[in-house]
């Protein structure tokens, strides 16, 4: 069952509300995408606990009507100033 | 425990590399479990499979074993190392690689 990437990336920011959240179509199908969710509340985390932060946003949506959803999680790098 | 989490409990601790994916390393049935069995061939690295679609008791099991909702899954001596995406970025980084190179 496919699953608007909007959704997606709004589920997401309830649940991490400082998240940066980039969202890819990859198949054009509404089923496959890829996720890149920035967030300072991952910092400490490991990735384990990084990408299961997000599942649980998406509250068991992933593996189930959400099949593919490639994931890439990390904490912002504070900009260069200079 | 669960007869399927004693199973898989054995399955973890009685292989030091173990990917749980569905189909074969040589007929993979997911482009996921496919990426996570590249990576690993990539690697030169020994393992054992366990083919999820055979077993929906693993196939079930596996997703709460390690608190994770998606195969494949990776593990290495004992402890669950990540999905597909998780192997691409130590693989990428070099730790997957110092990870199993420690097998050896």
């Amino acid at each position: 069952m496919a699953m608007a990437a909007s959704e997606i990336e709004r589920l997401i920011k309830a649940a991490i509300p400082d998240a940066e959240v980039t969202i890819r179509d990859l198949a054009g199908d509404g089923d496959h995408y890829a996720a890149r969710v920035l967030s300072r509340s991952f910092e400490g985390l490991s990735r384990i606990k990084q990408h299961q932060a997000v599942y649980a946003a998406l509250g068991g949506r992933v593996g189930g009507e959400l099949h593919a959803l490639q994931l890439e999680t990390a904490v912002p790098q504070p900009e260069n100033s200079n | 425990m669960t007869d399927a989490q004693i199973r898989i409990a054995d399955l973890v601790k009685n292989n030091d590399v173990v990917l749980f994916m569905k189909g074969t390393a040589l007929f993979p049935q997911c482009g996921f479990s496919s990426r996570a069995i590249a990576i690993l061939d990539r690697l030169g690295a020994k393992y054992e499979t366990v083919d999820v679609l055979q077993d929906p008791e693993i196939r079930t099991g596996i997703k709460e074993y390690s608190d994770w909702p998606t195969i494949p899954q990776l593990y290495v001596k004992g402890e669950f190392v990540g999905g597909s995406d998780i192997m691409m970025e130590m693989f990428e980084s070099g730790e997957l690689q110092q990870l199993l190179g420690a097998e050896a």
